[in-house]
């Protein structure tokens, strides 16, 4: 009997495991995981502002889990890719014939002068890229009476890329809604030179942020936070005082990958872009934000990813050449208040463009527009993730990006020659 | 592709002027792209620009600060120093490399 084992019990660990535990009935599958909380991450988005109570984003990862997948629960102490096994830190070892790393992302303010500090023990200081830390979070909006919120992204990569500009969004409708926004300034503080990564939708991003009075602080690094003074201080000394910092911390994979040889200085997992098969062991994959791919980090991926490496999963272990090529196909629906979200769709090679998706003219969903329509996409995802993409059943819309719908015309040549590809 | 010319070469370079053919670098030419920039490269420049050029060979990809950083051994302070304002996309553009590509 076959023995396939995935790190990590949360979108894309959960996704391939159900999936293969059906398609490979002789094979025995085991996911580990160091507890049974599966949180539905984008979630954490919304808890700040009491959108979802906490019970609305967790599962049981048991429950989540196919019945023929066993679950163990505890800490991965390394694993060794010569002799194919997995030790847990209690000194339960594993063997495995494929691996299948889907251990994620996770905040990492120790990394940062002064960031861990202040999110344990300043109360001006505050994350919600984790369940504690959203939770802290709503719980010191409630209380905020005004003054200066910066919201600062400490370094790229981080998963859901949108998220912080969505929080600046929402943020501002929920200050609105308290009648304090004019007691609050409000300053989003990045290391990008724009409000976002790619061209056309930074544009958009940025009059959405013009429009809610939230001003840019771009190309700032963040070098340390001073918890004395208030103040972020980025490497090139320029200092922003704060009565409420959000930070998003550096984002990193879990430190074992390292440990184990197997990760970059993110301990995020080098991979083939297109299979993400290891570059280094023939029988190991990461999926999900655990690998180093360049695409964002981030649940659609995920999904993506997964329906493509299914394919080729099964045709890697008939000895076949693998045949699917996954395009880094994202897309990720951008809350931007007052009951509206917008929607971009992009790969490898596409930035986000305007236009429908998923399907030509009637849509029903806009790209880059703020709709109605997009906002009740984005709210009907809960249900969508728990019922129909844990489960591992097929969604209706294409794995690979499609340029139907889109407005391609806005492109120079170079980049619509890159788009063809 | 748009193409240019430094100290008498024609180079290849992208709609932001970053050399899109790795072999078509060379020392003169990133100093010719640094005097472009207003970057006066001293030897402490020289250790960032061949750690990006040898790490860009063997990875296939523009080291990020914290490469650089980790793997380079020189901090991100100093590369603000070095480098300033845009560190990152800074020195890729003297090593004829990419911006990296960490920001998706």
């Amino acid at each position: 009997m076959k023995k396939l084992l995935v790190l990590g019990g949360g979108t894309a660990g959960t996704m391939s495991a159900n999936r293969l535990a059906h398609l490979l009935k002789d094979w025995k599958v085991t996911v580990i995981d160091r507890d049974d909380n599966h949180r539905y991450q984008p979630g954490f988005l919304f808890m700040p502002f009491g959108t979802y109570s906490p019970d609305q984003i967790t599962r049981s990862r048991r429950e989540t889990l196919n019945k023929r997948v066993d679950l163990v629960l505890g800490e991965i102490d390394r694993i060794d890719g010569d002799s194919n096994k997995v030790f847990l830190v209690n000194g339960t070892e594993f063997d495995y014939d494929y691996l299948i790393i889907a251990t994620g992302v996770s905040p990492r303010a120790d990394q940062t002068d002064g960031l861990a500090e202040g999110i344990s023990s300043n109360d001006a200081v505050h994350e919600f890229y984790s369940y504690e830390g959203s939770q802290a979070l709503a719980e010191k909006l409630k209380r905020f009476e005004g003054g200066k919120v910066v919201i600062n992204i400490v370094e790229m990569p981080i998963k859901c890329p949108v998220a912080p500009l969505e929080f600046a969004f929402l943020a501002d409708d929920f200050f609105k809604s308290r009648g304090i926004r004019d007691k609050v300034t409000m300053t989003y503080a990045t290391p990008l030179g724009a409000a976002f990564t790619q061209p056309i939708a930074a544009q958009a991003f940025g009059a959405t942020l013009e429009e809610k009075s939230i001003s840019v602080e771009p190309d700032f690094m963040l070098m340390e936070v001073d918890n004395d003074a208030n103040e972020i201080i980025s490497f090139d000394e320029r200092r922003i005082p704060f009565d409420l910092l959000v930070s998003i911390p550096v984002n990193m994979g879990q430190d074992f990958l390292s440990a184990s040889g197997l990760g970059n200085e993110l301990n995020l997992v080098p991979v083939d872009k297109f299979t993400q098969l290891s570059n280094k062991y023939s029988n190991v994959f990461a999926l999900g934000d655990a690998n180093n791919i360049p695409a964002s980090k981030a649940g659609s991926v995920a999904h993506f990813e997964v329906d493509i490496f299914i394919d080729n999963f099964i045709e890697h272990i008939a000895g076949k050449e693998m045949t699917h090529r996954f395009d880094g196909h994202a897309n990720c629906f951008i809350e931007t208040g007052g009951g509206k979200a917008m929607l971009i769709d992009f790969n490898y090679n596409v930035e986000p463009l305007p236009g429908r998706y998923p399907y030509p003219i009637v849509g029903p969903m806009s790209l880059l527009k703020k709709t109605r329509m997009n906002h009740m996409g984005k709210m009907a995802f809960r249900w969508v993730y728990w019922n129909i993409l844990m489960p591992g059943r097929q969604m209706p819309v294409p794995a690979h990006m499609s340029l139907s719908g889109k407005h391609t015309e806005m492109l120079d040549d170079t980049k619509l020659a890159k788009a063809a590809l | 592709m748009p193409t240019t010319v430094i100290e008498g070469h024609n180079i290849s370079v992208d709609d932001e002027g970053f050399l899109t053919e790795y072999d078509q670098w060379d020392p003169v030419i990133a100093s010719a792209l640094a005097v472009a920039i207003g970057v006066d490269l001293t030897d402490e420049h020289w250790k960032v620009i061949n750690f990006l050029r040898e790490d860009f060979k063997v990875n296939g990809a523009t080291p990020t600060l914290r490469r650089v950083s980790t793997a380079g051994g020189i901090d991100t302070k100093s590369l603000f120093a070095l480098f300033p304002k845009k560190p990152a996309k800074k020195m890729s553009y003297i090593a004829g490399l990419p911006k990296p590509a960490g920001c998706v």
